[in-house]
């Protein structure tokens, strides 16, 4: 297939380029708050497009995403606090154990469908929630600080911003990659025909379900990788991550990007979080024009905004941002 | 047993023995005896609610009997998924077309192909570059006329092209055994001839089930009709017995309609 020349492959070659230089920026002008703003961004990226191969993809609408993000942070952090640092053994086990959670998880929610299978991922990423909040060892409520960054002798230095943030936008490309062979594999197509008409998958001879658990555990395993990642930028790891909120973030980073396009979830997690950092200054700007008391006590009502605009996406925007950009395209 | 009745036994494709089925306190399917032999075109009529899409539910495994053995190809059949008959070569097409719409006409049949592919777990070569899948789609397409439709959403071909659609799938797998419910329902008469020659020509080289309404189609076409009523076999026949069955015409085809076919 020739990609042509369009719009939209403007536009996501332009993010990407940005993406790719931000630590030459940061290089040159010696201002580091962008690349480690766009080192979160990316991270949570690469868990909106995991989110989105079951979403997106498989209409599956898992409301406890977040969970894996938990869980990858939590095996790096544990095993930090007791001593074993190597992230050749830090990460590998992080996406074990993130494989099978999400094993047990979806071969217990996927017998379920629409609403129900909305709660029940929900419910389940809440006991996790509170699983960790009943660690006292590790931290509990409060979480756990992790000292030291996962270690991988010569080959990479997590403590390098620049060489952390470039691991970080690597796997993300490299998730998006995958998701991309496996959309348009024959594993893929099981997966879209379940989403759009499960009853007659099973009608031509498709057991569905299995395609749809192993699609949810490389789902769960790859966000389970992207925790492993964020513990590892933010030096800490604590029960939030899990919380229902955060997975409800996902979810709005997919849809605002748009449900079902191979970077969507990209460009709805740049828009989302940067909305997140530049709302509250600018509300507070305007507010501070009208009324100067009030200005550092009206950016905190950025959500107030942020709110109907995700509305207005929803309603008047069914395929989010990209999709937007494909209609603009087509005129 | 006579020699006859011994011969169809052995020689049906599909052999439903005594089905019975209940939703509560209506019958479905009252002791439901029927045989389709290869190469048979099996017309199945009956007014609404009488039964004929439970016995194909009943057929493909969508739904549990009560009661009743169901044999395919020498197989007992009764208590297998869907998914396995389906591999064994019992293709259904829905009476309410039930597509994969956000895909391609091409899409749709070729995840048909696929279903009969061996399993699906291969996770990287481009699927809609496969050969294997795509050359069988296209054939099928061409087979039911929708040869030229191939790269078009589903959702934007005409109802008389969605029964094609429905067709082209349950063709895909090269299935021994078509079981179609009401193909004809909604189409003018144009599509409906046009629906019909290609029913004969299938006719040929698959065992034929056909659920319908258009009395026209279905004398032009059965080599054996079944009517039920009820739940239950009122008469079996050749087109000609069945025409001329004092019982069918004041049950189903109703006096008025009778003379008229
Ligand atoms: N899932 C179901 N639950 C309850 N009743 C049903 C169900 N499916 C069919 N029926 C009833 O069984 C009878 C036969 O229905 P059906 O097989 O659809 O008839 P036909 O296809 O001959 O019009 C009807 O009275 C219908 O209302
Ligand atoms: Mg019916």
């Amino acid at each position: 297939m020739t990609a042509p020349l369009n719009l939209r492959s403007i536009f996501i070659a332009g993010v990407l380029t940005v993406l790719a230089l931000l630590p030459v920026y940061a290089a040159l002008t010696g201002n580091y708050f962008l690349l480690t703003l766009f080192t979160r961004i990316v991270i949570l990226a690469m868990a909106a497009t995991s989110l989105n191969l079951i979403l997106g993809y498989g209409g599956m609408v898992s409301f406890g995403h977040a969970v894996y993000l938990g869980i990858g942070g939590y095996v790096v952090g544990i095993l930090a606090k007791e001593g074993i640092l190597s992230g050749f053994v830090q990460w590998p086990v992080a996406v074990a154990v993130s494989a099978l959670i999400a094993l047990g998880l979806g071969a217990l929610s996927l017998r379920t469908r629409g609403v129900y299978f909305i709660m029940i991922t929900l419910a389940f990423a809440q006991m996790f929630y509170y699983i960790a909040i009943g660690l006292d060892r590790y931290g509990g409520d409060d979480g756990l600080t992790i000292y030291k960054r996962s270690q991988f002798g010569d080959l990479v230095n997590l403590s390098s911003k620049t060489q952390f943030y470039y691991l970080c936008f690597a796997f993300l490309l490299g998730t998006i990659y995958l998701v991309w062979r496996l959309v348009n594999s024959r594993f893929g197509m099981v997966i879209r025909g379940s989403r759009s008409n499960d009853r007659r998958m099973h009608a031509i001879g498709f057991p569905t379900f299995r395609y749809k658990l192993i699609c949810f555990v490389i789902a769960g395993t790859l966000c389970g990788l992207a925790g492993a990642l964020l513990a590892n930028h933010t030096d800490f790891i604590s029960p939030a991550v899990m919380h229902w909120t955060r997975s409800g973030d996902l979810i709005v980073m997919v849809v605002l990007g748009g449900m079902g396009s191979l970077f969507g979830p990209l460009i709805g997690a740049v828009a989302l979080l940067v909305l997140e950092e530049t709302l509250p200054v600018l509300i507070s700007a305007v507010a501070g024009l009208i009324l100067p008391s009030a200005a550092t006590q009206a950016g905190e009502y950025w959500q107030i905004v942020l709110g109907p605009l995700f509305l207005l996406v929803v309603l008047f925007a069914r395929g989010g941002i990209d999709g937007l950009l494909a209609k603009v395209q087509r005129g | 047993m006579d020699y006859w009745q011994r011969c169809n036994v052995a020689d049906a494709l599909l052999q439903v023995e005594a089905l019975s089925k209940r939703f509560g306190g209506i019958v479905a399917s009252d002791a439901l005896s029927l045989s389709v032999a290869p190469g048979e075109l099996h017309a199945v009529i009956g007014p609404n609610g009488a039964g004929k899409t439970t016995l194909i539910s009943q057929l493909t495994g969508q739904l549990a009997p009560d009661f009743g053995k169901i044999t395919f190809a020498g197989l007992d059949i009764t208590a297998l998924p869907t998914h396995r008959r389906s591999a064994l070569g019992l293709a259904r097409s829905f009476q309410i077309t039930s597509l994969f719409l956000d895909m391609s006409a091409l899409d749709n049949v070729s995840l048909a192909v696929q279903a009969h592919a061996g399993h699906s777990f291969r996770f990287w070569r481009d699927a809609r570059n496969e050969s294997e899948l795509r050359e069988p789609a296209r054939a099928a397409l061409v087979r039911v006329g929708l040869g030229e439709r191939a790269s078009a959403p589903a959702a934007e071909l005409s109802h008389g092209e969605h029964r094609q659609l429905e067709i082209a799938m349950a063709l895909a797998g090269r299935p021994r055994m078509l079981l179609l419910d009401e193909p004809m329902a909604g189409l003018g008469p144009e599509e409906s001839a046009r629906m019909v020659e290609m029913l004969r020509a299938l006719k040929s080289e698959h065992a034929i089930l056909l659920v319908e309404h258009d009395m026209e189609a279905v004398f032009a076409l059965a080599d054996r009709i079944t009517v039920l009523v009820y739940g239950r076999v009122i008469a079996s026949g050749a087109p000609e017995t069945i025409r001329n069955h004092a019982e069918v015409r004041r049950a189903y085809l109703g006096e008025q309609e009778a003379a008229d076919v």
